[in-house]
């Protein structure tokens, strides 16, 4: 039997007549692709023009935005749209999981519920339902603690100083909204997990909610995570839509304010757009390292991790080993 | 303070003593169970006593999975009682009235019988001793120390003390059923169910879980086993059923069914199982 082996050491080993040497390495010349090299220079051409109007246009007056881009009313902007961002992602995080879960819940009622809820936060614009909750305070005048229905009330108290808190009604509407959406994320998230998980896991006589929060949920948060990570990307920009009920609750409302009095409307949209920017790549990146840290034990990567756990424990090993020797000696 | 296996043991002394008190262990009395109109189960009837294994065998289709999940009520019943260690599954009965019992309770059944997979359903978030601590930290509320011990003492002795910190996708289809076993028996279970251990591992790494089984059949421990490894029903089984459509066709001790059948069907179900 002849088997030639293209490496050195299996043509050494075999070293028979039949073991031939390594052939040289295949030098070929690469096919050349004009039609790329061209396309892709009369793209950047058309490209460099394009950014060129942009940049040196007499109609963008840069001086006008690099003033803006770091004046205190902007950074405080910034920082208020950040943290409409985060309490309405919370808010709609919290919601999500509560309703994928009554959703697939065997109680009919919550699983109802939940279906209504999302159905309408889904079927309705969500510009209207900022505009919606803005206004709320004409439906609810007061808020009432009783029995519904029975004309039994045990205090009042008018709604306005709530509801006209552009906070509140900034994190009702985009978070409420959010809600709805992450909803439907979760639940996809834990329709993923597979069943033989929960069937492992009650065999070990762990409740249902144990399950579902120790076995379930982390698994679903690998699915959930990236999707979760672009919605609160989405959000970030959607908070721009609360302009509509003014107050400069966030950056893009205040930033829109000014240009409606000096009309430097160009200059200002540019700021914007770069805060914007600047804002959207950071979360991407702490988007990765979240996906890493829910993805452990589906890839190969955790080899390092788990070797540093195995050396810290045969260290505790040693110690507890050295410490009994040392007992011994002085017994 | 709990106690630990000996050396060589899978399980400790108490667990066996346990066991071994008075009633049989599995006791199934005219149990049915139909997935909507597919009755799977028709009245099967077998006592399991402690320390025996006992193994189901059967064609595919037949019902043993069915009736294994049965018996910690993974699958509820139609008709019948199952009992596990004299207390009825599922179930409380209040004269001749049945009341479901509420989900902890159920889990608290459950707590007390092992049971591992055809496709081991270990936990993949969680390295080889998270899998084994997990339950005896959340359910029975061991300490963790105490709990992280007794974890790495049952996955040496199932030769798994190298890959403590290993995730499961690192691990081959042997080692991972390995820690499902381990994982089941750091519950300290009375009764331990197996659906199908060996089916979904390549050939040669069947031995190796089929002797840590064998290993927990000598230590006392009682277990109902599904198989399709004849071996190991023979070497080991105390008693085996052949269930088939839904009935046991013939029950007895391994040498008698499985050597001299009765039964028809037997030799016809092992005529093309040994061929």
């Amino acid at each position: 039997m002849s088997i030639s082996s293209p490496d050195k050491g299996g043509a050494a080993a075999a070293g028979g007549p039949a073991a031939a040497a390594r052939p040289d390495a295949i030098k070929a010349i690469p096919v050349r692709h004009w039609g790329r090299w061209i396309s892709a220079a009369v793209i950047t051409y058309l490209l460099v023009a394009l950014v060129y109007s942009f940049v040196a246009s007499p109609n963008i007056d840069w001086p006008t935005v690099w003033q803006y881009l770091f004046k205190p009313l902007t950074l405080i902007g910034l920082a208020r749209t950040i943290e409409v961002t985060f309490l309405c992602m919370v808010v709609g995080a919290a919601g999500g999981v509560m309703l994928a879960v009554m959703r697939l819940s065997d109680n009919p009622v919550l699983s109802w519920i939940a279906w209504g809820y999302i159905w309408f936060f889904r079927g309705t614009p969500v510009y209207v339902q900022i505009i919606l909750w803005a206004n709320i305070g004409v439906m609810w005048t007061h808020f009432y603690a009783g029995l519904p229905f029975t004309g039994l009330v045990f205090g009042s108290t008018p709604s306005g100083p709530l509801v006209q808190n552009l906070l509140v009604v900034a994190v009702l509407a985009l978070g409420l909204n959010e809600a709805a959406y992450a909803a439907e994320l979760v639940r996809a998230g834990i329709i993923s997990v597979d069943a033989g998980q929960m069937e492992a896991a009650s065999s070990l006589g762990m409740s249902p909610t144990l399950t579902m929060r120790r076995i379930v949920l982390p698994q679903a948060m690998r699915v959930i995570i990236p999707t979760f990570g672009n919605e609160t990307i989405s959000m970030l920009k959607t908070t721009s839509l609360l302009a509509v009920v003014g107050g400069g609750v966030e950056m893009f409302g205040r930033l829109q304010n000014i240009y409606a009095q000096t009309f430097q409307i160009m200059p200002l949209l540019v700021v914007a757009c770069i805060w914007y920017l600047v804002v959207t790549s950071i979360l991407t990146l702490g988007q990765a390292r979240l996906e890493a840290y829910f993805g452990k034990g589906f890839g190969m990567q955790e080899t390092e991790a788990a070797e540093k756990r195995t050396a810290r424990r045969t260290l505790r090993a040693n110690a507890a080993a050295e410490k009994s020797h040392g007992d011994q000696g002085r017994a | 303070m709990s106690s630990q296996p000996e050396e060589g043991h899978l399980i400790d002394a108490a667990t066996v003593a346990a066991a071994t008190v008075g009633q049989p262990m599995v006791k199934a009395e005219q149990v049915w169970k139909s997935f909507g109109k597919l009755e799977v189960l028709k009245g099967v009837d077998f006592v399991v006593q402690p320390q025996q294994t006992f193994v189901l065998l059967g064609p595919s289709g037949g019902g043993k999975s069915t009736l294994l999940r049965c018996i910690n009520h993974l699958e509820k019943i139609d008709a019948g009682r199952l009992y596990v260690a004299g207390e009825l599954m599922g179930y409380k009965e209040r004269g001749k009235v049945l009341h479901e019992m509420k989900a902890r309770d159920v889990a608290r059944q459950r707590a007390s019988i092992g049971m591992v997979f055809q496709r081991f359903n270990l936990f993949p978030h969680k390295t080889a001793i998270e899998n084994v601590m997990e339950a005896p930290i959340k359910v029975q509320h061991v300490p963790r120390k105490q709990a992280e011990t007794e974890a790495e003492a049952l996955l040496r002795s199932v030769g798994l003390g190298e890959k403590l910190d290993t995730y499961p996708a690192q691990l081959s289809g042997g080692q991972q059923q390995r820690v499902a076993i381990a994982r089941a028996l750091a519950m300290k279970p009375k009764l331990m169910l197996f659906d199908e251990p060996t089916s979904a591992l390549d050939p040669e790494l069947v031995g190796e879980v089929l002797e840590v089984m064998k290993q927990l059949a000598r230590d006392g421990m009682t277990m109902v086993v599904v198989t399709h490894e004849m071996g190991f029903a023979k070497e080991v089984a105390d008693g085996v059923a052949l269930i088939d459509g839904g009935v046991i066709a013939e029950q007895g001790p391994p040498m008698e069914v499985l050597v001299n059948p009765k039964e028809e069907r037997t030799k016809l179900f092992l005529s093309k199982v040994l061929a």
